[in-house]
């Protein structure tokens, strides 16, 4: 035996070492991620997947608490959320996902509508899901994918948008803001009014934008608009020919090195803020928070041209059904119920059902992040950290003026095949 | 006693030669290839259902059509057709593809040939300076000391030392040498090229330090004692022995960074070009098959790569 072995190796040898080859190439390409081991239900069990958004563990211990529904996070970035969704449409029970997703999800069935009339607070969801106005009547920006145009599908098993309200709920919504630039005053050291300074030569090597190449373009047409080069029908759906100009600008500015580098992570955007790498970019409101609690000086800063928004809700896999679809909506209507929003509007988000909020929250507190009013008090961060000093007022202001401001909806393109490939080019350039 | 003793012995060498011929007729019907095959099939099957299976999938997708929502069974052509988009229509100028693949390439070579040239250093080192096994050991386990952290901390760990802001430029700016921070040092080719070397040196070194350490310490005291140079030994005797595991290491490393996108992609800031970041850009809009045609594309060049690769070294032959 012992003498055999090494002779006749050659053919193993060879095919062995053209394999291993390829799994080098695999291994390099990082591709191999794991998904979290998830547990099959014995009590009640909801498998949750989602973005870090709405997710916390003061949230699914509270719902335990009081539901007695033991939520079981499945944390993914956007773009695998929906990916996930796609190809795996049984690994999860509740989605969490934003409405501009639903124009991919919508159609491929993985996903059920839930009954309006079993949410017990949905006629108190604030109108800027449903009539596409803040509670004050401030009318609101509708380009791109606004949740008010995807809230309901035409029947049961639809698969299309009803025009009008139904029963048939796509997303039962949760949370949303109206995003803008974060810049750093004391580096900058002048006002900022306007999109077009994200791509002022001014701040050449220092400015910077979400790398998901869907919310990066409708950035870039907010600064082509405020530069009065073009006015879009809609910058949340573009034709070819408006995607090339925006590329054109896009390309011109990442030649001349406008940007410093794109961030995908809510952690990278408040590394590179944080550490000066950046002075202006696209961020995320808890990001700027973030950075200020770290005693850096950092502005949400407000835009003449208004704010892009961006929405997420709840709904289930098509195969949840009996006690568990139940567990559903007991567990839709607890987040409502007003423990979830307070949570979500402490953090600088806005919550879906405004009133329950208020209730579980204190009136300095709502004074502070929703009127637009100087903190009375210290505000602090729900793990009860300090965000900001007594005095200090929202950037952008009040629910109203904020919600009021937003001009376009984070979006999914009819030629985002298009847009993709230009994406890519774009980067090649 | 004796007549059985006689009988014993007479007949004992049938019984030994009976044995024999068992023995014979089992190792043929377990024929040397067969055991061969036997000892590389676990790998073989793991490589079959975990590999080779999912790639065959890989390039049946690739030539699928797909819309926004899912992927259609039909072939068709586009992941490929879109992928070349303007390849001919841009010329001379380079189309997005073309551009990609420079750029890959690029990193690929100044990347290779850095691991390279500090891997056969350091396994030099550790295979004819350090005498002892215990040190050598203790010195190669020193070379995973990059490995010890995440990737995304590591590539994080980078920012405070390459930024605007961080160690090195202010370090510069206090002893007077330049003025402004060096805004190459990070979110550049440079950054990235010095983030895979610092994490893929490893891979030279040992299979390097592998081929040098079995190299017959007599033929290097041969060449001495013929009057060889330090630098003739090494050039005639030490490079030409320490082949394979120069091939084999830079497999490695190419095959690593030509399907890179993470690295590249933290470090360049996400504004360099990587085969793997078109890849990924396709994956995450759902574009399966035009992931999938470009995965495809990729392989091939690899494959390419390796070959010519092996043809200037035949691994088989040398190992």
């Amino acid at each position: 035996m012992s003498k055999t072995t090494g002779t006749k190796g050659v053919s193993r040898r060879t095919l062995l070492k053209g394999t291993a080859g390829l799994a080098g190439l695999a291994a390099g390409s990082g591709a191999i991620t794991g998904f979290p081991y998830v547990k099959s239900a014995d009590a009640k069990v909801l498998r949750y997947l989602g973005t870090a958004v709405n997710e916390g563990d003061d949230i699914s211990r509270q719902c335990l608490k009081d539901t007695g529904i033991k939520i079981e996070y499945i944390t993914a970035t956007t773009d695998d959320v929906t990916k996930r969704v796609m190809t795996q449409p049984n690994s999860f029970d509740v989605l969490d996902t934003e409405y501009f997703s639903l124009k991919k999800i919508v159609p491929s069935g993985n996903i059920l509508a839930l009954d309006a009339r079993k949410i017990k607070e949905f006629d108190n969801i604030t109108p800027v899901f449903t009539k596409g106005e803040t509670p004050g009547g401030k009318k609101i920006g509708g380009q791109g994918t606004a949740p008010w145009k995807v809230l309901y599908l035409e029947g049961k098993d639809s698969k299309k948008f009803a025009t009008s309200a139904t029963e048939f709920v796509t997303l039962i919504p949760t949370v949303y803001n109206a995003d803008t630039l974060g810049i750093r005053p004391d580096l900058i050291k002048r006002p900022i009014s306007t999109w077009a300074e994200l791509l002022n030569p001014e701040f050449k090597g220092k400015a910077s934008i979400l790398n998901i190449p869907s919310i990066g373009i409708m950035d870039a047409a907010m600064v082509v608009e405020a530069t009065g080069k073009y006015k879009y029908a809609d910058k949340g759906n573009m034709t070819k020919e408006e995607i090339d100009l925006t590329m054109k600008v896009m390309t011109e500015a990442k030649k001349a090195g406008q940007f410093r580098a794109f961030w995908k992570d809510f952690n990278e955007s408040v590394n590179l803020m944080a550490s000066g790498e950046t002075v202006i970019q696209s961020m995320w409101s808890p990001a700027v928070t973030k950075v200020r609690s770290m005693g850096i000086p950092c502005t949400f800063q407000p835009l003449k041209e208004g704010y892009r928004s961006w929405a997420s809700g709840f709904c289930v896999s098509k195969g949840v059904s009996g006690a568990k679809l139940e567990w559903a909506y007991e567990f839709v209507n607890w987040f409502l119920s007003g423990y979830a929003g307070a949570y979500l509007n402490r953090q600088g988000y806005y919550s879906a059902v405004l009133s329950t909020a208020k209730a579980h929250m204190e009136p300095y507190e709502w004074a502070y992040w929703m009127e637009g009013k100087p903190a009375e008090k210290d505000i602090k961060a729900p793990d009860g950290s300090l965000l900001e000093k007594a005095g200090a007022v929202r950037d952008g202001g009040s629910y109203e003026d904020r919600m009021g401001g937003v001009a376009c909806w984070n979006a999914v393109m009819d030629e985002n095949d298009y847009m993709v490939r230009k994406w890519n080019e774009f980067i090649a350039a | 006693m004796d007549t059985s003793e006689n009988i014993l012995q007479q007949a004992s060498p049938d019984l030994v030669r009976g044995s024999d011929t068992a023995r014979a007729a089992k190792a043929a019907r377990w024929s040397p290839s067969f055991i061969s095959w036997l000892q590389a099939g676990p790998m073989m099957l793991v490589f079959l259902a975990f590999f080779l299976i999912p790639l065959v999938f890989v390039v049946i997708v690739s030539f699928w059509d797909y819309n926004e929502y899912q992927l259609l069974p039909a072939f068709s052509g586009r992941g490929y057709t879109d992928t070349f988009e303007g390849c001919i229509a841009q010329l001379p100028d380079l189309c997005t593809i073309g551009r990609t693949y420079v750029m890959t390439l690029k990193l690929c070579f100044m990347v290779w040939a850095i691991t390279l040239f500090i891997g056969f250093w350091v396994a030099y080192f550790l295979a004819f300076h350090v005498k002892s096994k215990t040190w050598q050991m203790g010195l190669s386990l020193l070379c995973t000391i990059p490995f010890w952290t995440s990737n995304v901390i590591r590539m994080i760990a980078w920012i405070p030392l390459l930024g605007r802001n961080g160690l090195v430029n202010s370090g510069l700016i206090k002893t007077g040498l330049i003025n402004h921070p060096i805004e190459w040092l990070l979110f550049s080719e440079f950054s990235v090229v010095l983030a895979l070397v610092h994490l893929f040196t490893f891979f030279m070194v040992v299979p390097i330090f592998n081929s040098m350490i079995r190299i017959d310490k007599s033929l290097i005291e041969a060449a001495y004692d013929a009057g060889a140079t330090g630098f003739q030994t090494l050039v005639n005797v030490i490079i030409p022995l320490a082949k394979p595991g120069i091939v084999i290491g830079s497999i490695f490393v190419i095959t690593i960074v030509m399907g890179d996108f993470i690295t590249i992609g933290v470090m360049g800031g996400q504004q360099i070009a990587a085969a793997g970041k078109i890849i990924e850009t396709r994956v995450n809009a759902l574009q399966f098959p035009a992931a999938a045609a470009n995965a495809v594309i990729l392989l091939i060049i690899t494959f390419l790569i390796i070959t010519m690769m092996s043809r200037i070294v035949d691994i088989k032959k040398e190992l």
